[in-house]
């Protein structure tokens, strides 16, 4: 078992979980609640990670961003941070590709929320954000619940954008789907058998629990 | 809280490789800015475990996928003698070529065809030429059970397409892999590419290639001798090498890439000594005429 890229894909999760949290939130929501001309075409923009093969998305990743374009001279120079082959730029692609998967339940929660209840909440004196917390949070819940999972499960098993955009360097992009490929190549069937098994069974264990806790959170209400 | 069963002993979290943003500091701000926030608690914790190790320098070796087996035992010796950690990853020469140019963060490169080597020095990305450090050879692997017959001067190959016992034979990608490439050229040689061509698997890299002809998805494959020389593999099937003179000569050159950190350049300097010479040597690399 390749703990290094056990532990580094959890890193990768987590990261990715906390940067696109509140980002996903603000665009769920607004999307949930305003109305605008060319909405679909913003809808569209975020569902295009999760039909866009990922070779495509880490081959413009790689091409936009990588060391040899402007964007990726730029932030070499200016921040000393390359984003191909290095750990922050697979927390960019991992961004990238996880915004359906974060911005899709978020949204769909909002929209589930009878628009009176804000408009009640607004009328008894509670500002924007205490409405946001107090009323609307704990009734979106389930979906930052099951955006979540989803977000942890999807890195956890990316492996196009990883592999284009990452290569497969130990300790800073080698992820476990990443390692599990390797140890095919390398004649250790056993070693890739216990991490494929591992990540059968996180993403069966996530799934199943979320589905529970929503579940359950649904009945409490 | 270290597990002990990690490969060639290496030690995790490993340092970032370059000195600017890289995994631990990505972590480290990441956790410091969450700092005080329960629900953040993990990405703290893993953070903190991340800044605290000490950061030795570690070499990050690009090596042609030829040279799995060789250099996993070289680097352990390495690594044993003198303290230095060691990254190694594997693939085909001319992926990390490509790579390389993109700005990949590795500090030695081992190509299985020195042009690529020789190629990025005339783009100065390398400290200087480099120098060669073996001859490959490539041969007709056949695993057990398979009606191919090992046959190095590849008459039997010609007859196995003719009579139909031959499906599927495994090469690396002769795009971008060298190993692909001389194996191209060897079955042009006999003029058996055009009519083989279709029936073709192709790997990633040369180790992929051999994982596929020893795996029994293939009846065989054109892969290198210091693979097929590999515990791993040498019990799945039998192997003959293919003359020399049926392709070009696989002369590998290695090079170490601007900011190498020393203990690249102690390995660079550790692989031309006796006590590595004598691994590759089992492995069946030759020394290239010229070698220092």
């Amino acid at each position: 078992m390749d703990w290094q890229a056990v532990r580094l894909s959890v890193e990768l999760a987590l990261v990715t979980w906390l940067v696109l949290l509140p980002a996903g939130l603000a665009l769920g929501r607004w999307l949930a609640t305003t109305r605008f001309a060319g909405k679909a075409a913003v809808e569209a923009l975020v569902v295009l990670p999760l039909v866009l093969p990922p070779t495509v998305l880490g081959y413009y990743l790689l091409v936009g961003l990588g060391a040899a374009s402007p964007v990726g001279a730029w932030l070499a120079t200016h921040f000393g941070v390359q984003l191909s082959f290095s750990f922050t730029g697979l927390v960019v692609a991992s961004v990238v590709f996880n915004i359906p998967f974060m911005v899709q339940p978020i949204q769909r929660a909002f929209e589930a929320i009878p628009r009176d209840l804000a408009e009640a909440a607004a009328v008894s004196g509670l500002s924007f954000w205490q409405t946001l917390w107090r009323v609307e949070l704990p009734l979106a819940w389930p979906g930052l619940l099951s955006a979540t999972v989803l977000t942890f499960v999807h890195t956890l098993g990316e492996f196009g954008v990883v592999l284009m955009m990452g290569g497969n360097i130990p300790g800073e992009t080698r992820t476990v789907a990443i390692a599990i490929y390797d140890r095919v190549q390398a004649f250790d069937l056993a070693g890739a058998d216990r991490m494929a098994l591992l990540l059968a069974v996180a993403s069966l264990v996530a799934v199943a629990a979320s589905f529970f806790a929503s579940a359950r959170l649904t009945v409490r209400r | 809280m270290r597990p002990a069963a990690l490969r060639h002993g290496r030690q995790w979290p490993l340092a970032a490789t370059r000195p600017d943003w890289g995994r631990r500091e990505v972590l480290a701000a990441l956790g410091a800015f969450g700092a005080g926030r329960a629900p953040l608690g993990a990405a703290v914790t893993l953070g903190a475990t991340g800044a605290a190790v000490a950061s030795a320098p570690v070499a990050t070796v690009a090596a042609a996928s030829t040279l799995k087996f060789a250099l996993e035992t070289i680097a352990a010796d390495f690594e044993r003698q003198t303290g230095h950690r060691l990254r190694l990853v594997f693939g085909s020469s001319g992926q990390f070529f490509t790579q390389i140019r993109q700005g990949a963060p590795f500090h030695l490169f081992m190509s299985a065809d020195e042009d690529f080597v020789l190629r990025l020095a005339d783009e100065e990305r390398t400290l200087d030429r480099g120098q060669l450090y073996a001859v490959g050879r490539i041969g007709l692997f056949v695993p057990n059970g398979s009606p191919l017959r090992p046959d190095g001067q590849l008459k039997d190959l010609a007859a196995a397409l003719a009579d139909g016992r031959l499906q599927r034979l495994a090469i690396a990608n002769p795009a971008h892999a060298p190993y692909g490439a001389r194996a191209r050229e060897a079955l042009t040689h006999v003029g058996l590419w055009p009519a083989i061509e279709p029936r073709l698997v192709i790997g990633e890299n040369i180790s992929q290639a051999a994982q596929f002809a020893s795996t029994g998805s293939a009846q065989g494959g054109i892969i290198s001798l210091s693979l097929a020389m590999a515990p791993a593999l040498a019990t799945l099937g039998r192997f003959e090498l293919i003359p020399a003179h049926f392709h070009k000569p696989l002369v590998q050159r290695m090079v170490l890439l601007k900011g190498a950190p020393p203990a690249a350049v102690a390995f660079y300097a550790y692989l031309a000594q006796p006590q590595a010479l004598e691994v590759m040597a089992r492995f069946g690399f030759t020394r290239p005429a010229g070698a220092r």
